[in-house]
């Protein structure tokens, strides 16, 4: 125990571990996972956000803090506060990059040691939920992330998936991976389930629809609800609106507002 | 007079480090003596490395890789393994129908974690073995595929660390009769790790294509991407932009979900060139997810023509084929 004490002080303060996982490429991790930090911060919480995705770090860009720096302290990183009020904080390995455009070509042990630092080196503070928004597959960062947050008894994992059935497929081995290694699984999101035409409403399912739903109830794990395409909020992003603001307006906010009071009401008996 | 030992060895040719023999002693100077520990330097380095040998019968090695996950690389992979097959580059259109010589395509989905071309190819089952012990690869549509897929059950995941990684594709590479291919389509895993490495390290890459969506942040990946094939010395023959707009199927209005020509920006700030444009289309999934590609099963739509057109802007770009 006097060993990991250095260890447990940096994480000490953070009530509830959320992971999010996927298993399929580009279904919407690391957008859910800021949402889901979004909403939760709208319902009075203190969110971290810790992107573990080494290759692709995409939530510095998201959040618009690239060109911020990390600072150290005496217990070691601090990680960046995206707004005004401190109540997001977030570590990526995008703000340790000199170029944002700098390809990270490592292979697993260089990335398992970032990770552990990351883990354990960042300052998070107290926090009411670090959300960790991980890489697609079931590799070497999932396999050091999961472990090196045992000790901390995360909440769960959340699965994003698109409706189509390459992605289902690839959840569904993710759902596999989070029984063997012991990781609670807390619903599964059905992304980008739906489009809505902005000219006629006509609703097209680009991606297909119901995969996610059906995955949930062959695998015994809560649907927590389906989350549109919001063609509205990626132009604002790509416009260099902020997200923070531009997220409440947009047809997704709803979806993850239920989402996140879900991710609550699961907390509450537990809270102390 | 008789020939002493020590005039024997004074005709001896001398040897010297890091050459054959040879009669001119090596000049003292800092500069060779630099080089020649640079030589050694690089030497021994490269001996954790494998080595890199071409894939026996296998004439040209195309890659289609981008660093952001979920752009359509699969998708891409599987219709221009298909294109190529069917296309040839002095083909034309006759008649509607797209006439030349075929080519014979292999399909290898190096995506170890999340392997897609076993659905999309509408393939499945475990792979035979010859009997040099290699394995055959299936085949559907006239393409030869190999795929992780093919090997684990559908639902059980694969949960390895980079090493055993590594090991994976060397067999998935080395150990299948592929047999003699014009082209084999390596479809790579988002990300630029242990798998991008094992591959361009193992054999001799041709030419890779970069697949991404329009949107900022699969930009930002797709650069990172083209950097790491840059780092890594394969030559990036263009971009494709996926999923570029949508067409409402009722009012006919385009939106452009993940952002506008992004793709062709980047193309211009790296100097490369895009090979085409795929818009978002629900035919295209529906295709893909039951196993009937689109360019095999709607030849004649528009998304066919531009996947055939793709092929045919990469077959001008690789190098001419050996042999």
């Amino acid at each position: 125990m006097e060993e990991t004490a250095g260890e447990k002080s940096n994480l000490a303060g953070v009530r509830h571990i959320l992971l999010v996982l996927s298993g399929k490429g580009g279904v919407g991790k690391s957008t859910i996972s800021t949402e889901l930090a979004l909403a939760l911060r709208h319902a009075g919480k203190k969110v971290g956000i810790l992107d573990v995705d080494l290759c692709g770090p995409s939530i510095p860009r998201m959040l618009k803090v690239q060109d911020k720096d990390v600072h150290q302290c005496d217990s070691g990183w601090v990680p960046v506060f995206v707004d005004q009020d401190k109540s997001i904080s977030l570590m990526s390995i995008g703000f340790l990059l000199e170029k944002p455009d700098d390809a990270v070509v490592w292979r697993g042990p260089k990335k398992n040691a970032l990770i552990k630092q990351f883990i354990s080196d960042v300052a998070w503070g107290g926090l009411d939920f670090l959300i960790v928004d991980t890489p697609p597959g079931t590799s070497d960062e999932h396999i050091s992330t999961v472990e090196s947050l045992r000790p901390y008894q995360p909440l769960g994992a959340v699965l994003v998936t698109t409706p189509q059935a390459v992605s289902v497929g690839d959840v569904r081995r993710e759902l596999t991976f989070c029984k063997k290694t012991g990781l609670r699984v807390i619903g599964i999101i059905e992304n980008m389930s739906g489009f809505v035409c902005p000219h006629c409403s006509e609703c097209t399912n680009i991606f297909s629809k119901g995969g996610g739903e059906e995955l949930a109830k062959h695998a015994g794990v809560p649907f927590l609800g389906c989350v549109p395409l919001d063609p509205q909020l990626t132009q604002s992003l790509e416009e260099g609106r902020d997200f923070i603001q531009e997220f409440p307006k947009s047809s997704a906010f709803p979806a993850l507002a239920n989402i996140a009071q879900q991710i609550l009401d699961g907390t509450s008996p537990q809270s102390s | 007079m008789a020939v002493t030992r020590a005039g024997l060895r004074a005709l001896r040719p001398r040897v010297f480090l890091g050459g054959g023999p040879g009669w001119c002693p090596r000049p003292a100077s800092s500069n060779t003596s630099d080089e020649f520990l640079k030589e050694k330097r690089a030497q021994i380095m490269s001996r954790g490395l494998p080595k890199q040998k071409p894939i026996e019968g296998v004439k040209q090695v195309l890659v289609l890789a981008s660093g952001k996950g979920g752009v359509g690389k699969s998708t891409t992979a599987v219709n221009i393994a298909l294109a190529l097959a069917a296309n040839d580059s002095g083909v034309e259109q006759r008649g509607g129908r797209w006439c030349g010589e075929t080519k014979s395509v292999g399909l290898l989905d190096a995506d170890v974690y999340g392997p897609s071309i076993p659905r999309m190819m509408n393939l499945k089952g475990n792979p035979e073995l010859t009997s040099q012990n290699l394995m055959r690869p299936l085949k559907n549509y006239g393409i030869e595929c190999m795929s992780m897929g093919f090997l684990v059950e559908e639902t059980a995941p694969v949960v390895w660390r980079g090493l055993m990684v590594m090991s994976a594709i060397e067999k998935l590479l080395r150990q299948v009769e592929w047999g003699q291919l014009d082209y084999l389509v390596i479809d790579m895993p988002p990300g630029t790790g242990d798998v991008q490495l094992s591959v361009s390290q193992n054999i001799p890459i041709a030419g890779a294509v970069i697949v991404s969506t329009p949107q900022d942040i699969a930009l930002l990946d797709a650069r990172k991407g083209a950097e790491m094939f840059r780092k890594v010395h394969v030559p990036v023959l263009g971009l494709v932009q996926n999923m570029s707009v949508f067409q409402c199927p009722k009012c006919k209005h385009e939106t452009h979900i993940f952002g506008t020509d992004g793709v062709r920006d980047l193309a211009k700030t790296l100097g490369l060139d895009v090979l085409g444009d795929i818009p978002l289309d629900v035919n295209i999934r529906k295709t893909c997810d039951t196993g009937q590609p689109i360019v095999v099963s709607q030849p004649q739509s528009d998304m066919a023509k531009a996947y055939l057109q793709i092929a045919m802007e990469i077959i001008r770009r690789l190098p001419t084929p050996p042999g």
